[in-house]
């Protein structure tokens, strides 16, 4: 175990599922000795070759399309656009074809690819470089959607993804890459679909994906200091989605708020709330509380950007207005 | 490169296996017996034929929405199909795709595809497939008139070319993407001009002559196989039907399908083989009656399945 950042769990994961299995190839923009957009392919053309980290021309349709196809026909790829903004330009290849091939095919094939993306806000990209579009990808039966927060979980959850045998959406937070934790250096995998609970409370349920966890924890320590112990759950997966777990934390705490940083209109939250309600209405003390963006494109400005991205005081005060 | 009689007689069957099985489509569309959309490839057979003709089982093909003819060249099985097209459970994709999502991955059938263009970067991952394996199997990838004008396809030949890929770009220029002419869709008049654009070889043929069609997809089938990389080769053919079963088709005159419906190319290319006595009328004759026999059964059989039972809805989505 050692400490290692988002980015370099993500490669580590790469390269170690690449050593493991040759099956297993990298495609996308600019991931071969330019290492990625991020750098979370960094070293790995020097390691593996430009026949397994293959820099291809700008064309998103034919990268997804092309591991698709790949996929299919016996590979394993792992695909990388630079931006998730960039999957509207390649969509029908995701959504209709990796997604549906299964299905429509009588259950006669399978599509093992992964396709990184990294999202979110932060860093001043402006609008057609900043959307966090899970909801997009959680409303497309056949495909899976893993969102991870930590280091950790980064790694293992991308060792799962590329051994899935179904197309696996990973979305990465460019705000994490930085972020360091503990990380096992062996490979090691975590279950796609399974919530984890970051921190736990008893007194109200936060749901966070992503970045959102840590701005949920900081939270946590907040209210904490006014006596109210929030459990935190991370789902890790926003498809599929471990209902199970978040609903346990409901009856056990009677209160709900759900954080994410994409538009909270039709976001994932709005999911989680209703499911709940459905579920578990009759252990909420309160009404089910969502924080996210406002419905407006991601600002260019510093300060209109920081003011976009909910922060810890937007989920205390969702907080305290139920609890 | 002259053809063997078992080959010429494959072909030969095989055209005749795709006419009988969408006339008789046409037949059963019209009795309301099959839900859905049916896009019929009448007047299409010698691309698929010739193209297929050239190809091992481990080869692949990447098909369209009018894809029947791809697959029955490729060895489709005639009753699995047709008990999908009729959406039984016994069909090829347990009643789940229909006509427009045939697959046989057994048989290198990547699918037929619903959307216009969605194949070609799912054929450019097949032959990536195929060179990082350092197998010499081919892709084939059909495409019409219409995709022939998608991003997609344009980033397809690009990738293929700039990767040197073993993929061959068959174009089905049938004169209509719908109902849209190509006159209006687009200024080239061959779209095989557009493989200059990447630096690859674009070759116009008859599609309405098999061994035309044949001898293109040989070369660069060949090329391929060399690690040459891709070709694109146009057929010049015709849609016989409308767009889809029940399109009126006021788009276009009926002299036009006339002049068409003349180059037919089933008895142009039964004409050669009776006139060089590869076959004789009786042989004619017998693969005919038996083709039609084999149509038949594979409708008996479509007729006589199940139904899907609603309980196999959620099965499938994922692995």
């Amino acid at each position: 175990m050692s400490e290692k950042t988002y980015l370099q769990a993500l490669n580590e994961a790469l390269r170690q599922e690449m050593e493991q299995d040759e099956n297993v190839f990298i495609l996308g923009e600019d991931v071969g000795q330019f290492g990625g957009c991020f750098g979370v392919t960094q070293g790995l053309f020097d390691k593996f070759g430009e026949e397994r980290v293959i820099d291809t021309p700008i064309t998103e349709s034919a990268i997804v399309g092309a591991a698709t196809g790949a996929a299919f026909s016996g590979l394993r790829p792992v695909a990388e656009l630079m931006f998730v903004d960039f999957i509207g330009v390649s969509m029908d290849q995701l959504f209709n074809q990796a997604a549906k091939m299964r299905y429509m095919f009588g259950g006669k094939s399978t599509v093992p690819m992964t396709l990184r993306m990294p999202q979110g806000a932060g860093i001043g990209a402006a609008a057609q470089h900043s959307q966090c579009l899970e909801s997009w990808f959680m409303n497309i039966p056949g495909l899976k959607v893993a969102i991870p927060s930590t280091p950790y979980d980064a790694k293992g959850l991308l060792i799962s993804a590329i051994r899935d045998d179904n197309p696996v959406v990973f979305l990465e937070h460019k705000m994490l890459y930085g972020v360091s934790g503990e990380v096992p250096d062996e490979s090691y995998t975590i279950e796609i679909g399974k919530a984890d609970i970051k921190r736990e409370g008893s007194d109200v349920t936060i749901v966070a994906t992503s970045q959102m966890v840590y701005t949920a924890l900081a939270a946590a320590e907040k209210l904490k200091a006014d006596g109210i112990e929030a459990e935190v759950v991370d789902p890790r997966c926003v498809l599929p989605l471990d209902t199970e777990t978040i609903l346990e934390s409901v009856k056990k705490t009677h209160a709900l708020v759900v954080a994410h940083e994409a538009v909270r209109f039709a976001g994932p939250g709005a999911e989680i709330a209703a499911f709940v309600a459905e579920e578990a209405l009759e252990y909420l003390d309160a009404p089910v509380k969502r924080v996210g963006a406002p419905f407006c494109p991601v600002p260019f400005s510093p300060p209109l950007e920081q003011h976009y991205v909910p922060g810890v005081e937007d989920i205390v005060e969702a907080v305290k207005s139920i609890r | 490169m002259a053809l063997s009689k078992k080959t010429l007689t494959q072909m030969y069957e095989t055209m005749n296996r795709i006419r009988m099985f969408e006339l008789k489509l046409q037949e059963l569309f019209a009795a309301g017996e099959i839900p859905g959309f049916v896009h019929l490839y009448l007047g299409e057979e010698a691309v698929a034929t010739g193209a297929c003709s050239v190809l091992t089982d481990a080869d692949m093909i990447s098909s369209t929405h009018r894809g029947h003819g791809h697959l029955l060249a490729k060895g489709g099985d005639v009753k699995l199909m047709m008990a999908e097209i009729f959406g039984r459970q016994t069909g090829y994709c347990k009643g789940k795709g229909g006509s427009m999502h045939i697959a046989d991955l057994n048989l290198g059938i990547l699918g037929a595809n619903g959307i216009v263009g969605g194949g070609g970067p799912l054929a450019v991952g097949a032959a990536l497939a195929s060179k990082y394996k350092h197998s010499d199997n081919v892709t084939l990838c059909f495409f019409g008139d219409g995709a022939s004008n998608q991003g997609t396809t344009q980033e397809s030949l690009n990738m293929a070319s700039a990767w040197k890929l073993p993929l061959v770009f068959v174009n089905e220029n049938n004169g209509y993407g719908i109902s849209c002419p190509q006159c209006k869709s687009m200024a080239v008049v061959d779209i095989a001009d557009r493989a200059a654009a990447y630096d690859m070889p674009g070759v116009v043929v008859d599609g309405n002559d098999v061994l035309a069609v044949q001898e293109a997809i040989a070369e660069a089938v060949k090329r391929a196989r060399n690690g040459e990389g891709p070709s694109l080769v146009e057929c010049k053919t015709y849609r016989w039907r409308g767009h889809f079963e029940g399109d009126a088709c006021t788009y276009r005159c009926d002299q036009e399908l006339k002049d068409w419906m003349e180059k037919d190319p089933i008895p142009r290319f039964e004409a050669k083989l009776l006139e060089n006595k590869t076959l004789t009328e009786k042989e004619v004759e017998k693969i005919k009656a038996r083709i039609s026999e084999e149509i038949d059964d594979a409708v008996a059989f479509a007729k006589e399945s199940p139904l899907p039972p609603v309980s196999a809805l959620m099965d499938d989505v994922y692995a």
